[in-house]
């Protein structure tokens, strides 16, 4: 059949299985292999992209349900050479050691400053609340914590516009 | 890789054509909702359905947690994330919130659907236990027109409920009324895991005594409800000796079994005490209540 699914802004096209997986047409139909996969089984929490801005796990989505939603990758977080303040925070903050589960930890921080802007300041609690679903192999999750809070902290300074 | 076997894929633009599209391709067809059930079962070859019928975007039409006629209503395609953050719900039903905190986990509350988990009905899933700790009714619509199912009549044992192959669960209603608390209480290896065992439980106090008390577990057998404990808590005056009573029946009266998650023994153990938990926590709500 055929899927269009538009990711990070511009739509994609492809003849695909019904039963292809949102994590395989990211990254075997159109090569964006920044979204990892991991355990197959929506535990792990890798494979997490936005749809329509919240974060999901990729590889318990039909890339055919994805078509009509917005996808967000990773490679969409810097925007003309210029780093999202979450990826700027995990580069200040050590917030990756294997790299493995930075890219869905750092989309749902992502949404999690979306969600939070204008409101009051983000508790470490609700920060690791945030990415509770996520598993990091290397177990580094202050460190990951300390980076999306370098984030929220300099969120509106570092935005561009 | 895990992959679901190969089916056809339909996508329903509305709850009528969702209806006509289930007449259409027969019983080899199945609802796929936020596919957090459905997918993992495919993927593991444990669910193989000809045809998918994707209703995602029926969550607009379905997707709503409304107070009206004296009852809450929720669309059968409200996701978790909605049914944790909803205000009308934690005060009306703070049940809802109490669950909902400690299933899955952000992401797959994110997609996972009320509709979804109830028509899944897994064993250990925590919605049909609160479900049937609140006495919900749940509204079935198929070729012949709309049916309200009680709980106790929907659940039909473990993947198993009321909904035929043509029919679809629309919307699940509670009664409110005045003087009713609910809590639920779960126990899990791990943050996000299924149940080792839960307890859900709600009562509607008058004039001191206990009018009516629910209690449903989740993860210790097919029957949700304990009916011995039911009957033992009506007419009684609220006390830690009748929490522990009632919790007693319940254990007595569930069928856990041994597997990962913990022996039969050990399961019947916890469930006493979430239930007894559960039921001073529904009763502390309902006495503190504030007036409407």
């Amino acid at each position: 059949m055929n899927v269009t699914v538009s990711v990070n802004g511009h739509e994609h096209s492809r003849d695909v299985e019904p039963r292809m997986l949102l994590v395989h047409f990211l990254r075997d139909e159109l090569g964006l292999t920044g979204t990892h996969w991991g355990c197959d089984t929506s535990n792990c929490g890798i494979c997490a992209v936005l749809m329509d801005g919240a974060p999901v796990k990729s590889c318990t989505v039909l890339a055919a349900t994805a078509a009509g939603h917005e996808i967000g990758t990773v490679e969409g977080l810097e925007v003309d050479g210029v780093l999202d303040p979450v990826q700027q925070g995990f580069s200040e903050m050590h917030g990756l050691q294997c790299g493995f589960c930075t890219p869905g930890m750092m989309l749902t921080a992502r949404a999690l400053l979306d969600r939070r802007a204008g409101g009051p300041a983000l508790t470490d609690q609700e920060i690791r609340e945030a990415i509770s679903g996520q598993i990091c192999r290397c177990t580094g999750y202050a460190s990951i914590v300390r980076s999306i809070r370098w984030a929220a902290e300099h969120c509106n300074q570092e935005l561009p516009g | 890789m895990q992959v679901p076997a190969p089916f056809e894929y339909e996508r329903a633009t509305s709850v009528d054509h969702a209806l006509e599209l289930l007449t259409l391709l027969g019983p080899e067809a199945r609802l796929l909702a936020g596919g957090h059930s459905l997918l993992p079962m495919m993927k593991l070859r444990l669910a193989s359905p000809q045809y998918v019928i994707d209703i995602d975007d029926l969550a607009a039409e379905l997707g709503y947690i409304d107070a009206r006629e004296g009852e809450v209503r929720i669309g059968a395609m409200t996701r978790h994330r909605e049914l944790l953050e909803s205000e009308l719900l934690a005060a009306a039903l703070p049940i809802f919130r109490d669950a909902e905190r400690v299933i899955a986990d952000p992401l797959v509350r994110n997609r996972g659907t009320i509709g979804g988990a109830l028509c899944q009905a897994d064993p250990a899933e925590d919605l049909s236990a609160v479900c049937a700790a609140v006495d919900a009714r749940l509204l079935i619509r198929g070729p012949d027109g709309e049916r309200l199912v009680e709980m106790r009549d929907f659940y039909r044992g473990p993947y198993a409920t009321a909904v035929g192959a043509e029919e679809m669960l629309l919307e699940i209603r509670v009664v409110i009324e005045p003087g009713s608390g609910s809590a639920y209480q779960k126990v899990e290896r791990r943050v996000g895991d299924w149940a080792v065992v839960a307890a859900g439980a709600s009562v509607k106090l008058a004039g001191g005594t206990i009018e009516r008390g629910r209690i449903a577990l989740a993860a210790v057998g097919a029957e949700v409800t304990s009916a011995e404990a039911q009957e033992a808590l009506a007419g009684q005056r609220p006390s830690d000796r009748l929490f522990a009573h009632a919790a007693q029946l319940a254990a007595a009266g569930c069928s856990p079994v041994t597997d990962q998650r913990g022996t039969a023994a050990y399961k019947r153990h916890v469930a006493a005490v979430l239930t007894e938990r559960a039921l001073r926590r529904a009763v502390t709500r309902a006495l503190s209540e504030p007036p409407r």
